[in-house]
């Protein structure tokens, strides 16, 4: 890898077996087994290539959008990137600190309350003490949940069960962001103070991957785009020209 | 992916959990807290019905069995909480992952620490009901002496197979749903065909085929010496060998399927 590259995906495949109702069950391999079916059982096994020959890198301070339709594989990729699933061939080097939005919902339990939510966040990002304190803090002043804070996530009213995950995502500041596009999801009512800090947080990463369908956030975020059909990649180049391809494409 | 790398990584699964066990620390104590948010007593009910339990099975089958409360008493104290762990153990196992699905799904986590958190509830739940031995213990002014100290060779050996139980047969049991009932039905007929309710001397002549029950000799470590008694060589030996085997087995799973484990959530 050279240096300032941060991510490195080399012929990168990607097969999903599909474990539906039946498929799963011991009885059903039991059955297969003891009839002498059970290599072709497994041949039969349902596998989905979700990704295959995925070839890139990134270079320190490159914003990269994945589009394309959905199934294209952009959040299996990102899921890949973040080490969540193992490829089967290929392989993906990843250099930094890295922080996935995939999730909103990751360790925000109902039923614990504000802080022992903002706790877990943090030990499942691995920060040191000092750093939970400073994020308890952080997220604490930026979500107005003062004498809430102590309460079960429960009973919050729903704008400050928003404010609460809102803060706990965009707390972390890794150098390798990579985030689904169920974060930009209904931002058009969103505070322009959560807009000012989702943009610092997208600025203050090194490199960023984004995958969504709204073009518009895409030009203004990224400066690359990688666009997935398939799998496989359809074009990777110049946010604008991509995305006019794209458009072009679709329309 | 060759076998070197599997190992490689497998270590650092395990590393890593252990690196977080600040996390496993504070899931298993959320999930304490969560289990009897609202109830007074807390976890402390455990206790509590644990010791009811344990004075009424003590009374009746004392009576049954015609032996003194105070030769049955301690034995089946001690027998009630150890099993009741080790059976919580082996029942939560099977969900070690699945019930935590979402977090697998959405972050890199190292596999090893949900086994850490699994482990550390149920040493929580086990802290409160060794109240009710205590308890007796005190009760009956029995004192099993320095053997006792032999319990610390047993704890090791706990331990080691409580995570490598947790790593089994969550992986297994996210593969393939249909292993929980089947590992509770085997817990059900495991309970009594070993000797926690009853005595292994009541046996006779057919003790001698206990050893094979690895779930007598790992209860036998570590109740023996609290009971003032030594453990006999072969019970050690079974606790060993099958220890060894389950870790072996273990291993030998979680090789092949850390990498796999995202894909069956």
């Amino acid at each position: 890898m050279t240096v300032g590259t941060m991510i490195e995906v080399q012929d990168l495949s990607l097969l999903f077996p599909l474990y539906h109702g039946n498929s799963r069950s011991l009885k059903k391999l039991l059955i297969a087994a003891a009839s002498g079916r059970l290599a072709e059982d497994k041949q039969h096994r349902v596998m989905v290539r979700a990704l295959s020959g995925i070839n890139f890198s990134l270079k320190s301070g490159e914003r990269l959008g994945l589009i394309g339709s959905n199934g294209a594989g952009k959040t299996t990729l990102l899921r890949v990137l973040a080490g969540i699933y193992e490829p089967v061939t290929g392989t993906v080097r990843v250099n930094g600190t890295l922080n996935a939005l995939l999730d909103p919902s990751l360790g925000m339990n109902l039923e614990l309350t504000g802080r022992e939510n903002i706790l877990l966040r943090g030990l499942y990002n691995g920060l040191s003490k000092p750093q939970l304190k400073a994020l308890e803090d952080d997220v604490i002043e930026f979500a107005e949940l003062s004498d809430f804070i102590d309460l079960p996530v429960r009973i919050y009213s729903a704008g400050m069960v928003v404010r609460l995950g809102f803060a706990l995502a965009t707390a972390i500041r890794p150098q390798i962001l990579l985030m689904d596009e169920w974060f930009l999801a209904g931002d058009a009512g969103f505070l322009e103070k959560a807009r000012r800090r989702m943009e610092e947080m997208v600025r203050s990463a090194d490199t960023f991957v984004l995958s969504t369908h709204n073009n518009a956030i895409l030009i203004e975020w990224c400066t690359r785009a990688l666009w997935l059909d398939k799998g496989r990649i359809r074009a990777d180049g110049p946010v604008r020209d991509v995305v006019a391809r794209y458009v072009d494409a679709s329309s | 992916m060759t076998l070197a790398s599997r190992h490689r990584f497998a270590i650092a699964d395990m590393r890593e959990g252990l690196r977080l066990w600040r996390l496993a620390w504070s899931l298993a104590w959320l999930d304490i807290r969560l289990r009897y948010r609202g109830s007074m007593l807390g976890p402390f009910w455990l206790t509590i019905s644990t010791g009811v339990m344990v004075a009424s099975l003590g009374v009746l089958y004392s009576a049954l069995f015609k032996m003194s409360l105070r030769e049955y008493l301690p034995f089946l104290a001690l027998s009630q909480v150890l099993w009741a762990f080790l059976a919580t153990q082996v029942s939560e196992s099977c969900a070690v992952f699945t019930e935590a699905e979402a977090v697998i799904r959405s972050v890199r986590m190292s596999f090893f620490m949900f086994a850490i958190r699994i482990l550390m509830r149920n040493v929580l739940v086990l802290a409160h009901n060794i109240c009710v031995i205590v308890a007796v213990f005190l009760f009956l002014r029995i004192w099993p002496g320095a053997n006792a100290l032999v319990v610390v060779l047993a704890l090791p050996l706990w331990i080691a197979n409580a995570l490598a139980l947790s790593m089994l047969l969550g992986g297994v049991c996210a593969r393939f749903r249909d292993i929980m009932p089947i590992v509770n039905s085997v817990m059900q007929i495991a309970f009594f065909l070993t000797p926690v309710i009853w005595k292994p001397e009541q046996l006779g002549v057919h003790a001698r085929w206990l050893p094979l029950n690895p779930f007598f000799d790992l209860l036998e470590i570590v109740r023996g010496p609290l009971l003032g008694e030594i453990p006999p060589l072969s019970i050690w030996a079974g606790a060993l060998g099958y220890s060894a085997v389950l870790c072996g087995l273990s291993w030998g799973f979680f090789l092949r399927a850390r990498g796999r484990i995202a894909f069956w959530m």
